[in-house]
């Protein structure tokens, strides 16, 4: 299963925000993969992988949660100091396409996680609805729907930012 | 179809997810309505912002405790490190289970297949990917007749989600052969092509290779060989393969009920 570390550690990274806890993750989620390697049956070794990884993610934010951190503002503070520098010499051309790399990671990290996600599984894993929707744990059509609302909100935050520079 | 109708379904479109009814009727519209046109693309660019954003790798340090979790247990010594040894000692069991357990299909095909699965991996460690880095099939082809005994037949399959990268030289069977390099989202595609002297075609067979998908087929007087980490369903959907089929209509059918049918988010 370690073709697909990087793809498990993706998604770990961005459902948790950092390094270390991604890691930790990870390293949970393969020792979890194994402990319950016998009740896989499927075709689909990666969608079942990141399932697990998914579940710890959500399970390691639950506890930070309850100790009051939450993760979306974390991480969105940990990119505020690159924000900062982040001026582009021209920003009327800036548009959403080019968008800084910045200006985007910041934005995905402060959409809520289940659009998040699926955005990250869609755009980076190249994910069908189908997968997306195993390994979320919900309807095909709830997949479209926090698609289509994440791009949404990523735009909306993006333009905005553009808008707000070139004013 | 009007506005109110297309608007939730576009981003289904544009990701390839609806069936060929609606994509034509969407097709129809966008047409007509600059609208929604812009919707589209906006949604569009949109996906190219997301691509652009990081795609984290996993760590060399995060892939060598997987890998080795005996050496860096003995380096130090800390009780977080007997969950390696259970990591370790997991591994070993399914790998000494799938040895006992799993015959070897066929000899021949099962070396073959390793050695596809060799070349996909070093291709993507040595930081070894291309020699000739182009999306034109143009390029590409004269490049390979400079330097093979043979010109591999390169097609341009961007439009299925494949996006051609260009070309590199490999060495497969004992002889020199061409590896053409596709991405799809994240996923490189390896796919080694070389002449099958005399040999009959063969349906294309796949399977799985230490979590690598592989498929190969004989075809047009061709050895082919495709390989990747994508899912096996993905690496199906790539037209070079005689085990490409268009998606039932049936299937899609039922997939599209599935997209219509109201979010219960």
């Amino acid at each position: 299963m370690l073709p697909h570390l990087d793809s498990a550690h993706n998604l770990a990274r961005w459902l948790v925000g950092n390094e270390q806890d991604a890691e930790d993750a990870v390293q949970d989620s393969y020792l979890r993969a194994l402990t319950y390697f016998d009740s896989f049956h499927g075709e689909d070794g990666r969608a079942w992988l990141l399932a697990i990884v998914r579940h710890t993610c959500y399970a390691q934010l639950r506890k930070k949660v309850q100790h009051g951190l939450q993760h979306s503002e974390a991480l969105a503070a940990s990119l505020e100091l690159e924000m900062v520098e982040d001026h582009s010499p021209d920003p009327e051309a800036l548009a959403l396409r080019n968008s800084s790399r910045i200006a985007i990671e910041r934005a995905l990290a402060q959409l809520p996680p289940e659009f998040r996600e699926a955005l990250v599984l869609r755009e980076m894993e190249g994910m069908s609805y189908r997968e997306i929707a195993r390994i979320t744990d919900v309807p095909v059509g709830t997949v479209m729907s926090r698609l289509a609302r994440g791009r949404k909100r990523l735009q909306d935050m993006l333009t905005a930012k553009v808008r707000k520079e070139t004013t | 179809m009007n506005c109110r109708e297309v608007e939730p379904l576009l981003g289904a479109y544009l990701d390839g997810e609806l069936d060929l009814l609606h994509s034509l009727d969407i097709e129809a519209h966008l047409g007509r309505c600059e609208l929604c046109a812009k919707s589209l693309e906006e949604l569009r660019q949109t996906g190219f912002a997301v691509s652009a954003a990081p795609r984290y790798r996993a760590s060399k340090q995060l892939r060598a405790r997987l890998v080795h979790p005996a050496s860096e247990q003995r380096r130090v010594f800390a009780p977080v490190n007997l969950r390696w040894a259970a990591v370790a000692a997991g591994f070993l069991l399914a790998a000494v289970t799938v040895w006992k357990f799993v015959p070897p299909p066929d000899q021949a095909t099962g070396r073959m297949e390793r050695s596809v699965v060799d070349n996909h991996v070093r291709s993507l460690l040595a930081n070894h990917l291309l020699d000739v880095q182009s999306a034109d099939r143009q390029t590409i082809q004269p490049w390979f007749s400079g330097k093979l005994d043979y010109a591999p037949e390169v097609e341009d399959i961007s439009a299925h989600g494949f996006r051609l990268l260009g070309g590199r030289l490999d060495y497969l069977e004992g002889r020199p052969v061409a590896a053409l390099v596709y991405q799809r989202a994240q996923h490189v595609v390896n796919v080694f092509v070389w002449p099958a002297t005399g040999q009959p075609d063969r349906p294309a067979q796949a399977h799985s290779v230490e979590g690598y998908q592989v498929v190969g087929w004989r075809a047009k007087g061709m050895n082919w060989w495709a390989v990747s980490d994508l899912s096996p369903a993905s690496l199906e959907e790539m037209p070079l393969c005689p085990c490409f089929m268009p998606p039932h209509p049936a299937l899609q059918a039922r997939n599209l009920r599935n997209i219509i049918r109201p979010a219960s988010d």
